[in-house]
């Protein structure tokens, strides 16, 4: 079943065409990584599916539903869960908080009771804090979890990161580089968490990722970009082995069977 | 030194963690409802000058310190709940009437300043805000039918259930009483998801906004909130004076208003509390020691908003916490005596990314 669908999406910022008509079906249940050289429009898709960036053209399904000009702030609510490259956490906050501020799409309490902490609010809260709570044991964050973010290591707050995304309870996740400023350990955690997501949660993951190690870890297809077009889809090893792709990688003419 | 063993997600959300601190605030709040029989006229009159200061105080650190949105404006919202309230209560609404809706409308001004400077923030929010604390000030110079311009008006006497509110005493235990609320009002959207959404906005907004977030909504209701509770603080001040002046309301007390968030320490009621304390009492500290200053620096002129001055200059260089960390500190000093060591309260830095301007 197709879970997620980008129809010939394109974006400019002034004359560059960062994404240009690229199309791609998501199957549900199944981790589809993007690779390319740097600049190759990688995060822009990202950024297009989440809606910071408004797409000049295409359409962007989810479900069936089409979500093009859905506000940003909903596509959380949507199901659609995404980290960022360069770690976007709350830093002067605790991880508790920022695994509950993942929360935020799932509360239904309005203001007023807010203001006086009604027993409604404060069962809310405590509804919250259990499926936080799954979370954290799920990652193993559990010593962390009264530190304010900006005391932590890179390393965790990348799996906080992820934690955050979790909370949503997505159906979709986008990854964005989740291996970056890993260490070898580290990233080979990231790949089983990776595969944890995917089989014990059911989650739909979309990667983008330069650690070809990770890529053929966890992937079950591949997509190749650069200069905001496709080069190549499909399984791991085809997509390696593409002439253009490895050109692209590589620059110059493609020698054959290198 | 206490070590809080919880075993229920209840205790991380209640308002009081322990019995300590229950035992604490209790006494405190005794001490303050019997201070009127004990200390004179004059100190209750400026204590109650400190609940006022710390309402507002408490109302633009929702704004600046936990939304991380910055305000010159608020000597403008003070002025607006406290020429709403003289101005109804001069018309015979009854006090109990007149006090919630002077905050209510001025929520509703926050509103309308917060809704077009929704793209703003830093150096560009604080001139607008800026701005329109000065067109407010001059409506209150001109508009003399309603405000009376430069002359001003007296403010009538409140009633509270026919017990007229007079007096340092009346104005002390009026302003307690709201300044309770308001902490309380303030301590629940904290640990909502209000409270948290306006943490996020300050940390990331790109983040928050991937989160579910409507940033357009929680800077708005941010800008709305703040601005009710210093329309009360308003509201009392009007009393606290007995005069309104237009003049009351420039600049500088916005200033005034910025130097208790930012000494009391950014992100921390309590934080609110101590810097009214120390911007309201500061004054009345060089009034005292005035005389006994050797080289008569006392009878410099100039000596009261240079002293200010410098302790923001202080604070910001040497105590980011302001006094909050300082309190802080202390606290764990003594929990851990003797065994403090120097590198307890060292921040750990971080070298992955430059620190944001909160």
């Amino acid at each position: 079943m197709i879970l997620f669908q980008a129809q010939d999406i394109s974006v400019r910022f002034g004359g560059i065409r960062a994404v240009d008509s690229v199309s791609f079906d998501v199957h549900d249940g199944e981790v589809f990584s993007i690779i390319g050289p740097n600049g190759a429009g990688k995060t822009t898709i990202f950024n297009l599916i989440s809606r910071i960036y408004p797409s000049t053209s295409g359409r962007l399904i989810f479900e069936g539903k089409e979500f093009t000009r859905t506000p940003a702030s909903q596509i959380a609510s949507l199901g659609i869960a995404r980290t960022f490259q360069n770690i976007e956490l709350f830093p002067n906050a605790t991880l508790l908080e920022n695994l509950l501020i993942g929360r935020h799409c799932h509360s239904r309490v309005n203001f007023l009771s807010e203001l006086a902490f009604l027993p409604s609010v404060r069962n809310a809260e405590l509804r919250h804090r259990e499926k936080v709570e799954d979370v954290i044991a799920f990652l193993g964050l559990e010593r962390y979890r009264d530190s304010l973010i900006a005391n932590l290591p890179y390393g965790v707050r990348k799996v906080v990161e992820l934690g955050r995304a979790l909370c949503i309870e997505p159906k979709l996740l986008l990854l964005d580089e989740p291996s970056s400023g890993l260490n070898v350990e580290e990233t080979e955690g990231m790949g089983f968490w990776i595969e944890d997501i995917k089989k014990d949660l059911g989650i739909t993951v979309i990667m983008v990722e330069h650690d070809m190690s990770l890529v053929n870890q966890v992937s079950d297809r591949v997509m190749a970009l650069n200069y905001g077009k496709v080069l190549a889809m499909g399984t791991p090893q085809a997509v390696q082995s593409h002439p253009e792709v490895v050109k692209a990688y590589l620059g110059g003419e493609v020698e054959s069977a290198a | 030194m206490r070590h809080l063993f919880r075993t229920q997600y209840q205790q991380d959300i209640a308002l009081f963690r322990h019995n300590g601190d229950r035992f604490w605030y209790g006494l405190l709040m005794l001490v303050i409802l019997i201070a009127p029989a004990i200390l004179g006229e004059f100190y209750i009159g400026e204590l109650g000058g400190v609940f006022i200061f710390a309402i507002a105080g408490v109302g633009l650190m929702l704004l600046v310190g936990y939304t991380g949105l910055i305000s010159l404006g608020h000597a403008a919202f003070l002025g607006i709940g406290a020429y709403v309230n003289a101005v109804l209560l001069a018309q015979g609404v009854p006090f109990l009437v007149t006090l919630p809706l002077a905050g209510a409308f001025t929520a509703l001004c926050g509103a309308a300043i917060g809704r077009p400077t929704l793209r703003m923030s830093g150096l560009y929010l604080a001139i607008a805000t800026l701005a329109f604390g000065s067109i407010v000030g001059t409506v209150f110079q001109k508009w003399t039918a309603v405000t009376g311009g430069f002359d001003g008006f007296a403010v009538p006497t409140p009633y509270v259930f026919g017990i007229a509110i007079e007096g340092a005493t009346g104005i002390y235990y009026v302003s307690l009483a709201v300044l309770v609320l308001v902490l309380w009002v303030s301590a629940n959207l904290l640990r909502s998801p209000t409270g948290r959404a306006m943490v996020a906005i300050r940390d990331s907004e790109v983040s928050a906004q991937s989160m579910g977030i409507h940033l357009a909504r929680y800077k708005t209701l941010a800008f709305a909130i703040s601005a009710g509770m210093t329309g009360l603080a308003g509201a009392l001040f009007a009393h606290y004076v007995r005069y309104l002046a237009p003049d009351a309301f420039d600049v500088l007390l916005s200033v005034q208003f910025l130097t208790i968030v930012f000494v009391g320490g950014l992100g921390s009621l309590r934080g609110a509390i101590l810097g009214a304390m120390f911007v309201r009492l500061l004054p009345q500290f060089i009034a005292i020691v005035r005389d006994d200053l050797p080289f008569g620096i006392g009878r410099l002129p100039g000596l009261e908003p240079s002293l200010f001055g410098l302790s923001l200059v202080l604070v910001i260089l040497f105590q980011p916490a302001g006094l909050n960390g300082m309190w802080l500190k202390a606290k764990a000093w003594f929990q851990a005596f003797p065994f403090k060591r120097q590198a307890s309260f060292r921040r750990q830095k971080s070298y992955a990314r430059s620190e944001r301007l909160r």
